[in-house]
């Protein structure tokens, strides 16, 4: 089953590495198919900037993303930008801190989109301290709400991919993801 | 040890580069190139290598010429603007049979054109780019494994046949993150020392297949004459004899394409029972797959064929397509390049079609199932 995911942010979010881990831990800790690709050139600094990633456990042909299933928000702007193809009754996964939610309303009803809060920022910020790992903290809310990949293959791969010494906050902000209810 | 990585085509490639022996990266960094150089800028020193970064691309493959003909492994990777400032050196290299790799990771062009969008524009750049008869081998990646594998390939291409060897490869490639398998051991060509004594070699005499194997590196204690005019075995400058010219060129020409079968790749599936059959080669080989799959899936006799070396042009291959197609559409992403070959053999076997791509993305597996349609009338 192909399933087509984009995660959008502003520039230093870290939007970039969720993409990777999660393509990772697909393709090296579940054992399945993943491609990642990313947004390049003067929006991945600032302005918007997004990853996409397609899982599948069949071989991945078209490495692009066409209609994501599932989009995942972390800034205002880049929800407004990366919307529109998001598939009928997709996942939807925004920060709602970051997030005018006025603006999406009509969207969310008249596609069925099933709408998800995850406070990746401030659960970052409060929880672990460190406003600079909502980017794993999303990973968790990923996890946990899509199930495309596995609780333990996303660790290894958060594991695998920060730099050494940090594996503890990342770990922390990772389970406190997963922990969030929606 | 296997090793597993989740890494970007052109991560894949500098492990490839390690893999096959490279020892030597001389370059400028260019999009969507510059991973290359950034890993192999860490990987080099840590294999006994080193990693040069020159003022520009001229300077690029001089450095890279000179490395290998000091018995190293060597290359340089670009994208189109420093690939047109190579052209001269590659001229060089080929008519001095260096055997050395070059990497264009293309992007929309011409001139500096769109640096972080894919394209396929350098097609007849790797063929005709330098300045007289010369046969290039150029091999081109659809996926990230492949990028890793076609550079180990590519080095052996060009220690066995001593030539440069371009990698036509594609900012999608480059840049796109999938699983590799790197294997404990890959087949290395090594490169082979003279067994003759200084006073009885001749360096630039064909030994086998009209290729001269055997290359003394520089200050092995063998007097090497290494020369862009027209030479002789021993490598002295015999420039004006129409017959030494027409020998050492004609020479060059033939030891690829008289092994053409030998360095030719092509994968071909579903071709069987097909009546369309699609010819494509890297990147767009992904919409190409897809959409075959798509047309299959409809009940259509849709087949594709892979060309893995879009040089020298898999001749024979592609004139078995054209027997069994009545219509071969060809997919790439320019105006029209490799379309002229796949028109130059199918002759009148079958009838050529094209769907050319510019502006930086793929082209869309529904557009090619389309074109699929209005040929078959549906």
């Amino acid at each position: 089953m192909r399933k087509e995911i984009r995660i959008a942010g502003f520039g230093g979010q870290g939007v970039i590495l969720a993409g990777i881990i999660i393509g990772k831990a697909a393709s090296l800790f579940d054992g399945i198919n993943a491609v990642q690709t990313q947004s390049y050139g003067p929006e991945a600094r600032g302005g918007a900037s997004r990853t996409e990633i397609v899982i599948s456990d069949e071989e991945i042909q078209y490495p692009k993303v066409q209609n994501p299933d599932i989009l995942v928000a972390m800034s205002h702007e880049a929800l407004m930008k990366y919307m529109g193809d998001l598939k009928d009754e997709g996942i939807l996964i925004i920060d709602p801190d970051m997030i005018d939610e006025t603006e999406i309303a009509d969207f969310v009803k008249q596609h069925k989109i099933k709408l998800f809060r995850a406070k990746a920022t401030q659960t970052a910020q409060n929880d672990i301290g460190l406003r600079i790992v909502a980017n794993i903290v999303m990973i968790g809310a990923i996890t946990n709400i899509t199930k495309v990949v596995s609780y333990d293959a996303v660790k290894e791969a958060i594991l695998d991919s920060v730099p050494p010494g940090t594996e503890d906050k990342n770990i922390k902000a990772f389970e406190a993801g997963y922990a969030m209810d929606g | 040890m296997t090793k597993e990585l989740f890494v970007q085509g052109n991560e894949a490639c500098a492990h490839g580069a390690i893999k096959a022996g490279c020892r030597f990266f001389g370059g400028y960094p260019i999009t969507p190139s510059t991973e290359i150089a950034e890993d192999l800028a860490i990987l080099l020193p840590k294999h006994g290598g080193s990693f040069v970064q020159m003022e520009d691309e001229i300077s690029a493959i001089g450095a890279v010429i000179g490395a290998s003909w000091s018995g190293m492994k060597a290359m340089t990777s670009t994208s189109g603007p420093g690939f047109s400032l190579m052209q001269e050196n590659i001229g060089y290299a080929q008519i001095t049979e260096t055997p050395l790799v070059i990497v264009d990771v293309q992007r929309g062009s011409p001139s500096t054109g769109q640096p972080t969008m894919a394209a396929q524009g350098d097609m007849m750049q790797m063929r005709w780019g330098s300045h007289g008869d010369y046969e290039p081998i150029a091999i081109s990646p659809s996926s990230v494994q492949e990028f890793f594998d076609f550079t180990v390939e590519a080095f052996n291409l060009s220690e066995k046949y001593r030539v440069p060897v371009i990698i036509a490869a594609d900012e999608i490639i480059g840049h796109m993150r999938e699983k590799i398998i790197i294997p404990h051991e890959v087949e290395i060509t090594p490169r082979k020392m003279p067994k003759e004594t200084p006073e009885d070699f001749l360096p630039f005499k064909p030994t086998k297949n009209h290729i001269p194997e055997y290359i003394p590196a520089f200050g092995e204690g063998y007097n090497v004459h290494v020369t862009g005019l027209t030479h002789d075995e021993r490598g002295y400058p015999d420039a004006s004899s129409p017959k030494a010219h027409s020998k050492l060129v004609t020479r060059l020409c033939d030891k690829i394409l008289k092994n053409r079968e030998k360095i030719v790749a092509t994968e071909t599936k579903f071709c069987d029972d097909a009546d369309i059959i699609i010819a494509s080669y890297g990147a767009p080989i992904r919409s190409v797959s897809a959409a075959v799959s798509l047309a299959r899936d409809e009940g259509l006799k849709v087949g594709y064929i892979k060309i893995n070396t879009p040089w020298p042009f898999p001749e024979k291959q592609l004139e078995e397509i054209a027997e069994i197609a009545n219509d071969i559409v060809v997919v790439e992403m320019n105006l029209g390049q490799m379309v002229h070959e796949v028109e130059r053999i199918a002759k009148d076997n079958a009838k050529v079609h094209f769907i050319p791509k510019i502006g930086g993305n793929l082209h869309k597996p529904e557009e090619i199932l389309s074109k699929i349609k209005e040929i078959k009338k549906i």
